[in-house]
């Protein structure tokens, strides 16, 4: 039988990848917006 | 005329209503997103900790059935999430609501993203269970059709040089697509699928306990992660448009 592990270990860090740059994305776009509305708004 | 006041005037009156005005969504979303946020983390990371390290193997698949914990959670949020676009894509037809076309345009690349999880997820655990990363049967060739209908409804939407003609092809794609959703959930019993059946109805499941609950936990952080991912996309493309509505009366008032 196929040992499943590597499977595992790869669903699981693939979920933790997806998680983590899924964060990372819309934070930075989400402060990024924030950043550009103060901007605009002082002009 | 402003199509948030005549939102407003509609009458009925229904929070969904209410909150299809993208100044109250926004003033109700702000401050709940950190603490939704921490929620989410928390039990997500839960959910995947027990799911891998904690619970028990299974009787039958052994370890493999670990793989569940991130798989069928990833499912589920893609299939709400399609229906999620299906139900913002009627009310952009029907209703014209403001937030409709926009909450649409952020659940596309959100839901394609869980999809492309549990097709991978999928695959990783079909190798040591059937011994191969990929069958063309039912349950797998509709969820790949819904991802190529994601994917389809953000190329759409961001394909026109009119955003209103864009955002309607998306709605029309959306409604149209959501036949699949039945399809998916019911291919494992309309047709003979190497895909094993569905495990957990309505009313009940065939799960035992202790592999049930980090099932559950982990697909509450899932559903939970994707509302905040979608919320926060939602309010930053509105601040995004109104940065751009400044910088143009900013540009008028110059010119």
């Amino acid at each position: 039988m196929i040992d499943p592990w590597p499977y595992i270990n790869g669903a699981y860090g693939a979920a933790v990848v997806f998680f983590a740059a899924a964060a990372w994305l819309t934070l930075s776009r989400y402060r990024r917006a924030q950043a550009r509305l103060k901007q605009a708004e002082t002009l | 005329m402003d199509k948030s006041v005549d939102i407003e005037n509609r009458g009925g009156g229904t929070w969904f209503h209410y909150l299809a005005n993208p100044g109250r969504f926004s003033r109700a979303v702000r401050p709940a997103l950190p603490w939704l946020t921490a929620v989410a983390v928390l039990l997500t990371a839960g959910g995947l900790v027990w799911g891998y390290a904690l619970a028990p193997a299974d009787w039958q698949q052994g370890d493999a059935a670990r793989i569940m914990d991130v798989h069928v959670p990833a499912a589920w949020v893609a299939m709400f999430g399609y229906a999620a676009l299906a139900g913002c894509s009627f009310a952009s037809l029907v209703w014209r609501h403001p937030l409709a076309d926009i909450a649409a345009e952020e659940i596309g690349p959100a839901g394609a993203a869980f999809t492309g999880l549990c097709l991978v997820t999928g695959s990783l655990w079909g190798r040591p269970t059937w011994g191969t990363y990929w069958v063309w049967d039912a349950r797998l060739t509709s969820v790949l059709i819904l991802f190529f209908l994601y994917l389809g409804h953000v190329a759409l939407v961001r394909g026109f040089e009119s955003k209103a003609q864009g955002y309607r092809a998306g709605a029309i794609l959306a409604l149209a697509g959501a036949v699949n959703l039945p399809i998916i959930v019911y291919s494992v019993q309309w047709w003979n699928t190497l895909h094993q059946g569905n495990s957990i109805s309505l009313t009940g499941s065939t799960i035992a306990p202790a592999l049930l609950w980090p099932l559950l936990v982990s697909a509450l952080g899932f559903y939970l992660s994707f509302l905040v991912l979608v919320l926060a996309r939602i309010d930053a493309a509105l601040m995004e448009r109104k940065t751009l509505a400044l910088l143009r009366a900013a540009a008028e008032g110059e010119a």
